[in-house]
């Protein structure tokens, strides 16, 4: 069944974007993460115009976000003091992303820099997830009911202005969390992206938090940054397609279920595998895409469109 | 869009210098099945029948033109082993769409520079670059604009047929992909006898977004902050349905 995106201005067959919106909807519940990084992509792909694509999938990923988060909350799965100072960074960092953005874009190397941002953050954070992963798997084959340190103390605890964490029983500097923030409000800002396939593994590995913690603050923190961005969106740039966000919305809200379904039977060594082996998936597509000669070297884009 | 407008109005002022001296001398009558192709929902492409009446013999050329777009090409090229975009063009007038059929094949018809003197044909569109990164190859540029508008389906690759029934009556069918855009569509007709434009006849018909289609796309432009909210508050509800949806379950 063809629909007509108003917006979009062009006529696509809800089937498709219902699939699209629930296998976003399940990435979301299950690891955290926005999917923005995922969606954008495949909605450029059924020929959505990419601005059109980037500013309606944040919009899709809000309600994605709020599920998720009423799902996680009942589970108490959400460190909300980490939230905020998260967010707080998270805010500078976006404003800064902007302005960075801009300078980019007057040089003319915004392009290049996007796509470098993106081989270098997934590549970096999906190896390093992968190869922790399969350690702590295989560690666990050999030694089972062995007991391990909740995570390990390094000079990043030496940091000042200690905050303690109750959810996450976490005791650290307030500037780890506000930093991380930080850097995932750039990569929002000038990679179009929820920032969440980097904040996740991040408050996994550097901060120390449980998975399943991580994975319910992030989702919480996403809430408030997508709202923001369609807000901003909107209003600059007149590219959310509500009609497209509300069928992938109704695809999301399946997806989202059979996430938080799934995710609670899943140990979190596999969680973070299966997040692992989708970064690097995607990964890879970039690196073929960015490397391999293209069919058509030239692109079109309608500038003012009638 | 305005100056798509005044391309029209010139066009139509064209059409009519052409059309008096030669009023009696050849009669050339044109009609569209509709006057109108309306956006709904459930829009998915749609067909224009053309059809007309004109004196025995010669050909009749038919030339669809949508509103013009200000379009930016970009080139990729490999630097440090990744295709990334580098030059650019901008072409400030170039058709969203433009379709051309006749009745026999162009080259048959009449020469290369009658057809060029009419701007009929993809090769004689008169839209120039208004903008280029430094060394920018225009002809290259302005190939990749319309090669990949005709893989769009918006131009059309070759030019379709205007057949005739019982000598004097002619028709054809024009299809818009469901990327079309909206605005004013010029059609112009002409009748050509020995290489010569015998006469000319110009209609117009409007491709319009209707009901909700056209009521989200008035929001999301007049109203930006308020379409924003209404985005923002459906999701979160879309979301907070679901949520609820399964504790119950």
């Amino acid at each position: 069944m063809q629909v007509y995106l108003p917006i979009a201005q062009i006529s696509v067959d809800v089937f498709v974007l219902l699939a699209m919106g629930a296998a976003v909807g399940f990435i979301s519940s299950l690891f955290g993460v926005g999917g923005g990084f995922l969606i954008t992509p495949l909605l450029i792909f059924i020929g959505i115009p990419p601005p059109v694509a980037v500013a309606t999938q944040i919009n899709q990923v809000v309600g994605a976000a709020v599920s998720g988060t009423v799902a996680h909350w009942r589970r108490g799965n959400i460190d909300f003091t980490m939230g905020w100072v998260l967010m707080v960074g998270t805010i500078l960092g976006s404003t800064v992303g902007v302005t960075l953005f801009a300078m980019l874009q007057r040089a003319g190397q915004i392009d290049l820099v996007i796509v470098l941002m993106y081989i270098v953050f997934l590549g970096g954070i999906g190896s390093l997830m992968l190869v922790e992963s399969l350690r702590a798997l295989l560690r666990q084959r050999r030694a089972p009911g062995a007991r391990f340190k909740l995570h390990q103390h390094n000079w990043l605890h030496g940091l000042p202005f200690k905050m303690r964490f109750r959810k996450s029983r976490l005791y650290i500097s307030a500037l780890l969390p506000l930093v991380l923030g930080f850097i995932t409000g750039v990569l929002i800002a000038m990679m179009g992206v929820g920032g969440g396939f980097f904040l996740v593994p991040s408050k996994i590995y550097l901060l120390g938090m449980p998975t399943t913690l991580a994975v319910g603050t992030s989702l919480f923190q996403t809430i408030f940054v997508a709202a923001y961005s369609t807000l901003l969106q909107a209003v600059q740039t007149q590219t959310v397609d509500i009609l497209l966000a509300i069928v992938l919305l109704v695809g999301g809200l399946l997806g989202t279920q059979i996430g938080a379904r799934i995710g609670p039977r899943l140990h979190g060594d596999q969680l973070r595998i299966l997040l692992a082996l989708l970064i690097v998936g995607v990964w890879l597509k970039l690196v073929i895409g960015a490397t391999v000669t293209p069919d058509d070297l030239y692109s079109l884009q309608v500038v003012v469109p009638s | 869009m305005r100056r798509s407008w005044l391309n029209w109005l010139c066009a139509v002022a064209v059409a009519g210098i052409l059309a008096v001296p030669l009023a009696g001398a050849d009669d050339l009558v044109v009609d569209l099945s509709k006057r109108r192709i309306d956006i709904t929902l459930g829009f998915s492409g749609a067909e224009v029948l053309l059809f007309g009446a004109t004196d025995t013999g010669g050909d009749v050329v038919v030339a669809v033109r949508g509103p013009e777009q200000r379009v930016t090409v970009r080139r990729k090229e490999h630097i440090a082993g990744l295709w990334v975009n580098r030059e650019w063009m901008q072409f400030d007038r170039a058709p969203s769409f433009y379709y051309i059929a006749s009745s026999r094949p162009l080259e048959a018809i009449a020469s290369d520079a009658t057809f060029a003197g009419i701007e009929v044909g993809v090769a004689h569109l008169r839209f120039a670059p208004s903008g280029s990164s430094r060394g920018a190859d225009a002809d290259a540029f302005r190939a990749a604009l319309i090669h990949t508008k005709e893989r769009e389906g918006l131009y059309g690759t070759g030019p379709g047929q205007v057949t005739f029934v019982g000598g004097r009556l002619f028709r054809t069918t024009v299809s818009f992909p469901a990327t079309v855009a909206t605005g004013p569509y010029a059609v112009e007709v002409y009748h050509l006898r020995d290489g010569q434009v015998e006469n000319a006849e110009q209609r117009t018909f409007f491709v319009t977004k209707v009901g909700l289609s056209a009521a989200v796309v008035v929001q999301a432009h007049n109203n930006p902050a308020v379409y924003g909210l209404i985005a923002v508050t459906i999701a979160v509800m879309a979301g907070w349905l679901g949520a609820a949806g399964l504790r119950k379950i």
